[in-house]
């Protein structure tokens, strides 16, 4: 029965409040430690994440960092919803970066469940659970999870709990019967004699009370907030220049610093004459450091011009052979010996490709690197002084952010506080693991007097990146004599196993996944939508392909591989009625169509596009429908599923990291160009609401979008495109 | 050397050398940290300010190439009492998401308004070069139209 439950969770079934959340709050020291983080005279705590003050402001901590993605809001949402709060009274925190507020209970309580029982582990349907069990101790922002996880199994809970623990207090000081009591906007009211208790007043008692039974949560109709399109509470502070990001922390008496690290991921610093910096006014300090130099100055201009001034002679650490054709080669290769890492699948696919009369498709589809390019380039600041340190920064896991500064300074954790700011983006490049600004600041504090900010220039920030790994993908499958797919099969060879994200739709009698595991001298990173960005083009172009090949349109194919009555086929279908598929457009534009789940969401976007006469793909107009389940906060999430798009669009059209030597050859947005306004093209966005399990949003939109293009430019111009970026292929 | 200057309607004075770009200038020694850090090469416009009235990407004006001239910032384009008109659009329409780029967003869409009051979606596209990773463009566009289409 545990493990049923477990799985139920994983699977993101909508088993909300059954148990996962009870264990952060029955971890009782844990929770006293976070109510002496954040509460003072006159507030209470409820389990940590809920404070209710004596003026009736109601305080929620969010584990999770702002970039943008709007959750801090959602989550609040979600939280008053249940609390029966009063808009106006409620404020969202950033919790600190503290064990109290990690997710390590859920990991703690997923990890066992994973490696004993592998064959759940192998049909989790994406990346976060596993994200999660890598990462202990977490205190993620990543993998779409602050909604379906932190908001439904965590802010729900504790807004519901506090409801009826307030309402029980209410009960026991007015002397009347729960059931004649009703809450709202903040306040608990006794019909029958019209007498009014305020939250504040109730507070200190009710969080006396023992919170630990799984509270009933509301059902779609009684919801008051979520689902309302609410202002988000970030955005003000982002118009008018106070919004303070990881770059703009000042401290007294500052010094400011930059870096130039080895070309080649992976070589070391051989040599470094400190005296070309010294020289330059404003620089006071060379710091060597493993695999890079640091320049410390009065300013990031003298820092810059310190850095600029060095000869630094790195080693290439035995890469300076690589280079992004070599990997493309090398991973066909890999997959030419046949010899898979690991294999899934079901049917017999080999019978399937060779049965008589079948006909049989084979594609090759290659994806390079791609840089997150946040608009924040890494800046922390470090202050070691007393034995203890203190850093400010904007990372994705501040928890785990302050475990490393521990290790790399060398202090006791207790000894070591990270201060969480808004990220500038993210995009899956701050993941702490290979987030290098991290070991840098804290070596570099260690051995400077002064409080010291340490910026990284943009073309270090492109140079070295942790990049959307290059990956090559062979297809192969077998259309039937009645035309449908009789069997399919996917080698790819990259780093990563994607198969507890990647998320095949169509029924197809007999299937294959091949990986194949590549190693280049790049951190395998998390970008947004991870694997589901390539192995969705990979996917939503061969599918195209094949009803090509079958003469049929390339949505009422897909249509016939889906099940009937399912989620996807609404989802195809509304974008197919919304985009006005079929019907006639001009000479030369062409509509594509992709569908891809991922996140536990499911998307599809048709793309209208064409091609100018000097080889330049047009976007003309982008549909998506999205399923989510619920939308907590409507406008938000359009604006996610938008952002999507066109970083999606972007990509394909034009980003692509190569190396040569082993080292990355772009620099800035000038060779890594992202996609300006004038090139964004209207986005239709149409969400199906629905009691779905709750789905992610920051991630889902983007996957469909390269595919989608792709299609509608082979409609458009009969070349089908199977490397991306687009640019150069359709002069 | 010292270069004296107006930053934000005040008399200042920087005490940097005169190819200190004025982004850094504008950050470090007057602590006005609205103004952001993106590339260093003019590329995305996030470092954008008005420079006696023009929109320029201050992370490539050399400092010495200001004296006597009159620099506007995002934390005086309005103020709490009277925000610029822009940025009542910009929360009304929800424009940001990371919100890093969009001071210089906002710095450019004034510039572009106070010389062309009601922009074609073709001027829009032409003055709106700055980038944002998380393409807030299509609020960006609806927010100027809003803002045109109001002072008509």
């Amino acid at each position: 029965m545990k493990l049923q439950r477990r799985y139920f969770l994983i699977g993101g079934a909508a088993l909300v409040g059954a148990g996962v959340f009870s264990v952060w709050w029955s971890d009782k020291a844990a929770t006293a430690h976070a109510e002496r983080l954040t509460t003072g005279p006159g507030q209470s705590s409820f389990a940590g994440w809920l404070k209710i003050a004596n003026d009736d402001t109601v305080t929620i901590y969010s584990p999770h960092i702002d970039f943008g993605q709007g959750s801090h809001t959602a989550l609040a949402q979600m939280l008053a919803d249940e609390l029966d709060a009063d808009w106006g009274t409620v404020r969202v925190e950033q919790a600190p970066a503290d064990y109290a507020f990690g997710n390590t209970s859920i990991a703690k309580l997923f990890v066992p469940t994973m490696s004993g029982h592998p064959d759940v582990m192998k049909r989790l349907p994406d990346p976060v659970f596993s994200l999660l069990a890598r990462n202990v101790p977490l205190q993620i922002t990543g993998g779409s999870s602050a909604i379906r996880g932190t908001g439904q199994y965590g802010m729900r809970v504790v807004g519901a709990a506090a409801r009826r623990a307030l309402l029980a207090t209410a009960a026991d000081r007015l002397g009347v019967p729960e059931t004649e009591l009703t809450a709202a906007k903040g306040r608990i009211t006794h019909t029958r004699t019209g007498k009014v208790l305020r939250y504040g007043e109730l507070a200190e008692a009710a969080a006396r009370r023992d919170l630990r039974d799984a509270p009933a949560l509301k059902t779609r109709d009684q919801y008051t907030f979520i689902g309302k399109p609410i202002d988000r509470f970030d955005i003000p502070g982002k118009v008018n220049g106070s919004a303070q990001y990881g770059m703009d922390v000042i401290r007294p008496d500052m010094r400011v610093a930059t870096v130039i690290a080895a070309p080649v991921r992976g070589g070391k610093l051989l040599s470094v004459d400190h005296g070309p910096a010294m020289a330059v006014k404003g620089v006071e300090k060379v710091i060597a450091l493993d695999d890079a130099v640091v320049v410390v100055a009065s300013g990031y201009w003298p820092a810059l011009k310190g850095v600029r001034a060095l000869a630094p002679k790195f080693s290439d650490g035995g890469h300076g052979h690589l280079d992004t054709a070599g990997i493309y080669a090398a991973q066909a290769q890999l997959i030419a010996q046949a010899k898979p890492d690991n294999h899934y699948g079901a049917g017999d696919v080999a019978a399937a490709l060779h049965a008589p009369g079948a006909r049989v498709l084979h594609a090759e589809y290659r994806v390079p690197f791609l840089h997150q390019a946040a608009m924040e380039p890494f800046a922390m600041t470090g202050h070691h002084a007393d034995g203890k340190l203190e850093v400010w920064g904007a990372t994705q896991d501040p928890l785990q952010t302050r475990n490393l500064l521990a290790q790399f300074s060398g202090l006791s954790i207790d000894n070591v506080t990270f201060h969480p700011m808004i990220m500038g983006g993210g995009f899956g490049r701050r993941f702490p693991p290979y987030t290098q600004i991290i070991e840098q600041i804290a070596r570099v504090a260690m051995q400077v007097d002064h409080p010291v900010k340490l910026i990284w220039s943009r073309e270090e920030d492109v140079k070295q990146g942790a990049y959307r790994p290059q990956s090559l993908g062979q297809l192969q499958a077998a259309l039937g004599h009645d035309g449908t797919i009789t069997g399919w099969q996917t080698d790819y060879a990259q780093f990563a196993d994607a198969e507890s994200e990647v998320v095949f739709p169509y029924r197809v009698p007999a299937t294959a996944r091949r990986h194949f595991k590549y190693i280049s001298n790049q951190v395998d990173a998390y970008w947004r939508s991870v694997n589901s960005t390539q192995h969705g083009f990979y996917n939503e172009s061969f599918i195209d392909e094949l009803a090509h090949l079958a003469g049929a349109d390339p949505y009422r194919f897909r249509r016939a591989h889906l099940p009937a009555g399912g989620r996807h086929l609404a989802v195809l279908d509304a974008v197919a009625q919304r985009s006005g598929w079929g019907t006639p457009l001009p000479s030369g534009t062409g509509r594509g169509i992709a569908l891809v789940e991922s996140f536990g969401t499911i998307c599809a976007h048709v793309i209208e596009a064409s091609v100018t006469p000097d080889g330049t793909p047009k976007v003309h107009h982008v549909w998506a429908v999205v399923d989510c389940g619920t939308t907590v906060n409507p406008r938000n999430a359009q604006a996610q599923v938008q952002g999507a798009v066109l970083m999606g669009l972007s990509t394909a059209l034009g980003e692509a990291i190569t190396l040569t030597g082993g080292a990355v050859d772009q620099s800035s947005f000038p060779d890594y160009p992202v996609l300006k306004l004038a090139d964004a093209p209207p986005i239709d966005v149409h969400f199906i609401e629905s009691d779905a399990p709750i789905g992610g949003i920051g991630e889902p939109g983007l996957p469909p979008a390269a595919p989608a293009l792709a299609n509608a430019l082979f409609v458009a111009t009969g070349k089908r495109i199977r490397h991306l970026p687009t640019a150069g292929q359709l002069a | 050397m010292a270069i004296e200057a107006q930053v934000n309607g005040k008399p200042v004075t920087f005490h940097v050398d005169d190819d200190t770009p004025l982004l850094w200038a504008l950050r470090e020694e007057l602590g006005l940290t609205g103004t952001k850090f993106g590339c260093g090469i003019a590329a995305c416009g996030a470092c954008s300010v008005h420079v006696d009235g023009a929109v320029m990407r201050s992370c490539s004006v050399p400092v010495g190439t200001i004296a006597g001239k009159s620099i506007t910032t995002i934390e005086a384009l309005g103020s709490a009492d009277a925000p610029h008109p822009l940025q009542v659009a910009w929360i009304a329409h929800q424009v940001p998401q990371c919100g890093y780029c969009q001071s210089g967003q906002l710095m450019a869409a004034a510039a572009l308004l106070a010389t062309t009051p009601h922009p074609s979606d073709d001027q829009i596209d032409a003055a709106m070069t700055n980038i944002c990773r998380c393409a807030t463009y299509p609020r960006i566009r609806e927010a100027i139209h809003a803002v045109a289409g109001a002072g008509a």
